[in-house]
């Protein structure tokens, strides 16, 4: 208990919970990502997918509990080291700053951050509570739609693949996933060398290694994830979506009503 | 050759402090940057106004007393350079030059562009040292060390104490000082027995007097005259793990002859 | 009249420091915590003191006036460090040490001094690298060495270019650690103004805070003094712009006697003057003469760039003049030449004030890249510095001052004749002669304040009652008090016309010309003149700015130049009464010329220093008469036991 106050209180400590809880939350948005791209396979794997986590509370739980963890001590700690950041530096400069060697990235740590954190909030109300009220249908089609009575006819199993193609239909949520995916992007590229830097797993020798890992790393997970959206935007599923039911009725949506599915 | 300056003026920590603007004398651009100052000083002084308070010493870029933030950035347009060594045919004439003390908690204003940087000093006595009393040394070459580490810890060893990184830290963080101070002693064989001992301290102090925390920004770096490395943070963060995890050596025994 | 005993102690010399640590006295441990010493700056030789005499129980308060320790312009060293170690095995020993300073010296040092420093020199390199100094290694992981500053032997430790910044970083640290367990209270940004001296015996000081203008007293059993040179009495040197000859000026003043003022080192390789703003000269090290060859053109008045002048129309006139050395010659000698050539006309750059320090050679002998891994640094800083590109056309140099030999007079336990006061390092005359040897500096201020002062300076707090300090309500503190703020008070009331910098600039034109590189009768006696309508200007036509109760620059300078003025007199003094030329100091009618039968025979070159040792084989200390009284001057013989006073050779 004595060395949890003392990691906490200490600025490197702080630093440590940041390092590694992100290490941490890198490693679920790796997994994630990889859940997410058998989007790309038959609908039927996806779907698979989901029913087997959902029918698996003793792996699901300790997961989401754990995330939950990660998150809420990533973000307080990143508060905390911010408030006393920003209590350093009590005036600023009136002179032209130049970014002195520093990143635009390594800058914005904290804003990209929150908005990540807000998206984070606004994806499990859209996909994992699904609450019909975010998911902008009866803004933008006039119509309601509750994702949570998506089925998959031939097996029954909750119709994550036509969850997926009718949340991104909707322009504007794919707008703030693609934002929200380029700022996580953004925020692991310096993130990612900065944990190795944190724990103090670095060397001039590895240094240069770690940074360019991290940069193609980032990019590989804003590639991973964009690609859903885009590919939903370009028509992925349109065909399939065309006829899935809800809650036992049938949905149909008119293929006018929603640009840019033909 | 002739520039404006804007100076930011303060008569004490106390009382509110502004941006004056002057116009310089007729300079040479083959003067450095604190003779510049010299200059207006000079011409201020003449004319019965107070002359600006600024920080200087041995003007070779070794002592660090000098400071100040030009156009915002700490001791100057060139990289790997104090205030002392950079001259003026690095403006162009009529140039507008913004000049700011150090700005930091932990650093509180003295006077114009005067900080008090003590709290390095504090720093420095929770642990910058190796105990060994004067005369109890064994022979130089009985202690090899290899001379890449030896090269390293010259690395660190160099910085020169300016501040320029808390300076330049968007968090106004002191890692890259205490990490050079913790990594050259850290890197040595004779540093070893107190390594421990001497991570925990010095950072503790370092949070004591309010300095920020490190968002390895790489600001330090870039600023700093002896271009100290972002990887003697890293190291201190390593030993200062190691030394959490270590815990507190136990308390001996009381008693004695 | 002044009494001087040097105190040498007797016995052969190379058992004379041995046996005088035993035979001073010991202080019980008990005791010793009831003893409080102020140590004045924290330079190599303060920070050491301060720290040692803390490690063995004394009570000890350290004043500098920056604000932290670790600003003295020790730091600003380059070179080096030598230590009579032998480890490269090339014949060196504390004796060739010994000899090797005092004929550098021009035989114009304290032999037992000497003796001792050389000693001292090789436990100075154990403590230093326990302490965690990054000396140069070698693959194997022992210390490196280099030859350096006109030495034979390669016995010159060091750490990049920057031997001194971690020399007095180790100095710090060991500071540091007895600050943190309270056997040093620190006191920084204070400035000592005045030495109190009760009943003949130096027992305080009187400080000004710059942060806030206040003045306090302390009291003390002893004072030490390590406040450094006085070099920038020139104005334009290699000195930091803070480095003052106040706090031992005022020692002066009250009674402490100043021994061989005159004695100024021109350091050979440094910058030139580039205009009149110029507020500072930088030193480019030494150890660029082992690969660098200097040169001037052949023809007066030869204004072609460097690469146009032929191999046959330059001159090396280094290798010329003394063979055996070449451009290794020591800095005086050096120095001295490359102004003939100047004289001559042949010197190059805007001014004509400069000769050229070419590695054309090197550089085709072992390529670019082992130049940069020699010299990166210094060819970056005068990159800088002139915008020149020395890799690819030469550098330009010339002489400038870098350090004085000259200081407070103190005895063989670094006691001045004021008893209680203790001066050490560059501060105190006592181990150069008349001139210094490269990488000889790091080692007396270690010497002094780690190995020397700890063990001698019991033997005056012995003869003391311990706690029996006087208070600083003793009346001659309030006298002093009264002093300082009379004097403080005189600067702000000036309502004259010129700044102390406008007065400080002309005083070091008045210095460098008449009192510099080359001296003679007329000459000094114009300097002397000068020198006194500028005091007296200096007194009625002086401006300060902002109060006395605050932070203010223009009042702090305001002592420092006016303490250079009188100093620049008593300098200009000293050279004329010493009608020899030893060293550094040059008196132009005493030098050899083409009819000496030493130039005949082929042992100096027409122009070398000519000593008079039957009339000058002395120290001459000078003591303060009061403020309108010529001073007396005073002489301590030097006898030499060991060594024979010989014409010094370097062909």
């Amino acid at each position: 208990m004595k060395l949890l106050l003392q990691i906490w209180r200490s600025s490197l400590g702080k630093k440590y919970v940041m390092a590694l809880t992100g290490g941490a939350l890198l490693l679920f948005v790796l997994g994630h990502m990889a859940g997410n791209l058998q989007f790309f396979l038959p609908p039927t794997y996806i779907n698979a997918y989901g029913h087997f986590l959902q029918t698996t509370p003793e792996l699901l739980w300790p997961s989401r509990i754990g995330l939950l963890a990660m998150v809420g001590l990533h973000i307080s700690a990143a508060i905390s080291l911010t408030v006393a950041n920003r209590a350093a530096r009590p005036t600023r400069y009136a002179g032209a700053i130049s970014s002195q060697g520093a990143t635009l990235a390594a800058r914005t740590m904290i804003w990209s951050g929150l908005v990540v954190a807000s998206f984070i909030v606004y994806h499990l109300l859209h996909y994992t509570l699904t609450l019909p009220q975010v998911n902008g249908y009866q803004v933008f089609t006039g119509q309601s739609m509750d994702f949570d009575g998506l089925v998959e006819p031939k097996t029954g199993y909750h119709d994550i693949f036509a969850m997926i193609v009718l949340g991104f239909r909707i322009p504007v949520v794919s707008g703030f996933y693609l934002l929200s995916v380029g700022l996580l992007s953004i925020h692991l590229g310096h993130g990612v060398a900065s944990m190795f830097q944190s724990l103090g797993l670095r060397s001039h020798v590895w240094w240069p290694r770690i940074a360019t890992s991290a940069r193609v790393l980032s990019v590989v997970i804003f590639l991973g994830y964009a690609a859903i959206p885009v590919s939903v935007l370009l028509g992925r599923g349109s065909d399939y979506v065309n006829d899935v039911r809800t809650s036992g009725k049938s949905v149909h949506l008119s293929p006018s009503s929603l640009s840019p599915s033909k | 050759m002739k520039v404006q300056l804007k100076v930011w003026r303060q008569k004490n920590r106390n009382s509110p402090g502004k941006f004056v603007t002057y116009d310089s004398p007729d300079l040479n651009p083959n003067m450095s940057f604190l003779e510049m100052l010299d200059v207006v000083n000079e011409s201020l002084a003449s004319k019965s106004e107070d002359p600006i308070a600024f920080d200087h010493d041995c003007r070779e870029g070794i002592c660090g007393t000098c400071s100040l933030v030009i156009d915002g950035k700490p001791h100057g347009p060139h990289k790997g350079v104090a205030t002392c060594q950079t001259y003026m045919r690095s403006f162009k004439e009529g140039d507008q030059i913004v000049i700011e003390p150090f700005r930091a908690r932990a650093f509180p204003l003295v006077k114009d562009l005067v900080v008090d940087r003590k709290a390095f000093d504090r720093i420095q006595q929770k642990g910058g040292f190796i105990s060994v009393r004067t005369g109890s040394a064994p022979d130089a070459n009985s202690i090899p060390v290899p001379k890449e580490n030896a090269d390293l810890a010259m690395d660190a060893a160099q910085c020169i104490g300016c501040g320029a990184c808390v300076a330049a830290c968007k968090n106004a963080s002191a890692m890259l000082f205490v990490s050079a101070k913790v990594s050259h002693l850290g890197l040595l064989p004779q540093g070893q027995p107190e390594r421990h001992r001497r991570v925990k301290a010095m950072v503790d102090q370092m949070d004591e007097e309010g300095f920020g925390a490190c968002t390895v920004t790489g600001s330090c770096e870039a600023v700093c005259p002896k271009s100290i490395s972002l990887d003697f943070i890293a190291r201190m963060n390593r030993d200062y793990l190691v030394a959490l995890a270590k815990g507190d050596p136990k308390k001996p025994a009381a008693g004695g002859a | 009249m002044a009494t001087l005993n040097s105190n040498v102690p007797s016995g052969p010399l190379d058992t004379k420091w041995e046996n005088h640590k035993f035979n001073s006295k010991l202080i019980n441990p008990a005791n010793k915590r009831k003893y409080r010493i102020i140590v004045v700056g924290a330079g190599l030789a303060g920070a050491s003191a301060a720290a040692t005499l803390a490690e063995l129980g004394y009570e000890v308060q350290n004043f500098v006036f920056h604000d932290s320790p670790r600003r003295a312009h020790s730091v600003a060293a380059q070179g080096g460090i030598n230590a009579a170690k032998n480890y490269q095995n090339d014949g060196d020993s504390v004796h060739r040490l010994f000899y090797d300073t005092i004929k550098g010296g021009d035989f114009r040092s304290r032999e037992a001094n000497v003796h001792r420093l050389a000693e001292v020199s090789v436990q100075i390199i154990d403590q230093c690298a326990a302490q965690g100094v990054p000396f140069a290694r070698e693959y194997g992981g022992l210390l490196d060495n280099r030859s350096f500053g006109g030495a034979q032997v390669s016995r010159t430790f060091y750490a990049r270019g920057q031997t001194g910044q971690q020399l007095l970083l180790g100095a710090y640290s060991a500071l540091s650690r007895n600050v943190a367990n309270g056997g040093v209270k620190l006191h920084t940004h204070s400035e000592m103004l005045d030495l109190v001296v009760v009943d003949g015996q130096a027992k305080g000081i009187m400080v000004r805070n710059l942060q806030t203008g206040e003045l306090t007293r302390h009291t003390a059993d002893a004072v030490v003094l390590a406040t450094g040179g006085y070099g920038n009495v020139f104005n334009l040197s290699t000195y930091a712009r803070g480095s003052n000859t106040t706090a031992i000026w005022r020692a002066y003043r009250r009674g402490a006697c100043f021994g061989n003022p005159c004695f100024t080192q021109i350091h050979p390789t440094c910058i030139p003057v580039s205009g009149d703003y110029q507020s500072k000269l930088t030193l480019m090290s030494e150890s660029l003469r082992n690969d660098g060859r200097i040169w001037a053109p052949a023809k007066v008045g030869d204004k072609r760039p460097p690469g146009e002048i032929p191999e046959g129309e330059r001159d090396y006139f280094l290798e010329r003049m003394y063979g055996a050395f070449g451009n290794l010659a020591p800095r005086d000698v050096a120095s001295r030449a490359a102004k003939t050539v100047c004289d001559e006309g042949r010197g190059v750059g805007a001014t004509g004030l400069g000769v050229y320090l070419d590695f054309a050679e090197s550089i085709k002998r072992l390529g670019d890249e082992k130049i940069r891994e020699r010299y990166g640094n210094l060819f970056s800083m005068y990159h800088e510095i002139t915008d020149e590109d020395a890799y690819k056309a030469p550098m330009r140099i010339y002489p400038a001052v870098h350090y004085t030999m000259g200081g407070l007079w103190v005895d063989y336990n670094l006691m001045s004749n004021l008893p209680g006061l203790f001066v050490l390092g560059e501060a105190n005359f006592s181990d150069h002669g008349a001139n210094r040897l490269g990488a000889s500096a790091l080692m007396q201020g270690l010497s002094d304040g780690y190995f020397v002062l700890p063990s001698t300076i019991s033997n005056y707090l012995a003869t003391q009652a311990p706690a029996k300090r006087p208070p600083v309500s003793h009346a001659v503190f309030s006298e002093v008090e009264t002093d300082v703020r009379n004097r403080i008070q005189r600067y702000i009331d000036g309502k004259g016309k010129r700044t102390p910098g406008s007065y400080h600039k002309e005083l070091g034109k008045i210095m460098w010309e008449y009192c510099g590189m080359a001296r003679n009768r007329p000459s000094l006696e114009k300097a002397l003149g000068l020198l006194g309508n500028l005091r007296e200007e200096y007194r009625s036509n002086l401006h300060v700015s902002g109060e006395a109760a605050e932070w203010n620059q223009s009042l702090e300078s305001a002592g420092r130049v006016e303490d250079f003025i009188e100093l620049g007199e008593l300098m200009c003094r000293d050279a004329l009464e010493r009608e020899e030329s030893c060293g550094g100091h040059f008196r132009e009618e005493f030098q050899y010329t083409k009819d000496d039968p030493e130039v005949r025979s082929g042992l100096v070159n027409p122009g070398d220093v000519k000593r008079d040792d039957a009339r000058f084989a002395h120290v001459a200390a000078w003591e303060f008469a009061g403020p309108d009284r010529p001073p007396v001057r005073n002489q301590e013989e030097l006898k030499y036991e060991e060594v024979k006073m010989s014409t010094r050779s370097y062909k």
